[in-house]
């Protein structure tokens, strides 16, 4: 009796081998620098500077899940209304998309201070930048190590 | 709808900044992932994330892909005047997720 039920065990780790190896096959390709490069440009205008400093960002060193990894952002602003930040991007230069995503800021949030999780498909440097209300674009960047990567964007 | 969670304090002195944290239960799907037999999931997420305060939009958050399912957001806002702070979430279709609460300004 021992035999067929070893040969159908067999037969179901096959067909489960099968079904995980065929997603993988079709999976979406990760994005490169270039990309994010690119979608930094589209959001961002071209023409105007972008300065290193003034926002820091937050993530763990060593992220060993890449499904929610958590972030926090901080901008060096008074936040009044003739000196604030506006908007807030986070950008990735190796997840599927490279928006990751974007927060609208005002004189009425007190100070530049945010919160989220994010996805992460790669071990990578991620970067944000804050336009502020005079135009000026700052920037900052982190790098974290993804043990294991957002199988969400299956990469 | 989708179940949410708010944190904000029901009370702040005027002048103070306001700490908020909200989440949703929202799978955030990517579309990048397959089903067990090989079908694509379709991508199906919020993209809009808002927060008035007496009437006028104090924060608000784009999403893409990137971010975490049940998407969590801290942020903060300054304690004007006694009023509803309304959350709203919009996904890829449209449909929008709305709740209030009271924030009382002493």
């Amino acid at each position: 009796m021992r035999g067929p039920v070893e040969i159908s065990r067999r037969a179901m780790l096959e067909g489960a081998v099968g079904i995980l190896v065929l997603p993988l096959s079709a999976s979406a390709a990760l994005a490169t620098p270039e990309s994010m490069a690119a979608a930094m440009e589209e959001a961002l205008g071209k023409g105007t500077p972008m300065k290193a400093g003034r926002v820091r960002i937050e993530l763990p060193e060593l992220a060993e899940n890449g499904n929610s990894v958590p972030l926090k952002l901080t901008v060096d602003s008074p936040m009044t209304p003739a000196d604030h930040v506006k908007m807030l991007y986070v950008f990735s230069e190796k997840n599927p998309v490279s928006n990751v995503v974007r927060f609208h800021l005002g004189p009425r949030s007190g100070v530049a201070r945010v919160q989220t999780s994010i996805r992460l498909a790669a071990t990578q440097r991620i970067t944000a930048v804050a336009r502020m209300s005079d135009g000026s674009l700052w920037s900052g960047a982190a790098d974290v190590i993804v043990t294991q990567a957002a199988c969400l964007d299956e990469t | 709808m989708p179940a949410t969670r708010i944190v904000v304090p029901a009370k702040a002195k005027k002048g103070e900044i306001v700490e908020i944290k909200t989440i949703i239960n929202h799978p955030q799907e990517t579309g990048f992932r397959h089903d067990n037999v090989g079908r694509p999931i379709p991508r199906d997420i919020i993209t809009r994330f808002t927060c008035t305060y007496a009437g006028e939009e104090v924060f608000r958050m784009d999403l893409f892909t990137g971010v975490a399912a049940n998407p969590f957001v801290g942020f903060t806002t300054i304690a004007t005047e006694t009023g509803d702070l309304v959350f709203e979430w919009t996904d890829q279709h449209g449909a929008v997720t709305r709740e209030q609460t009271r924030l009382t300004v002493t």
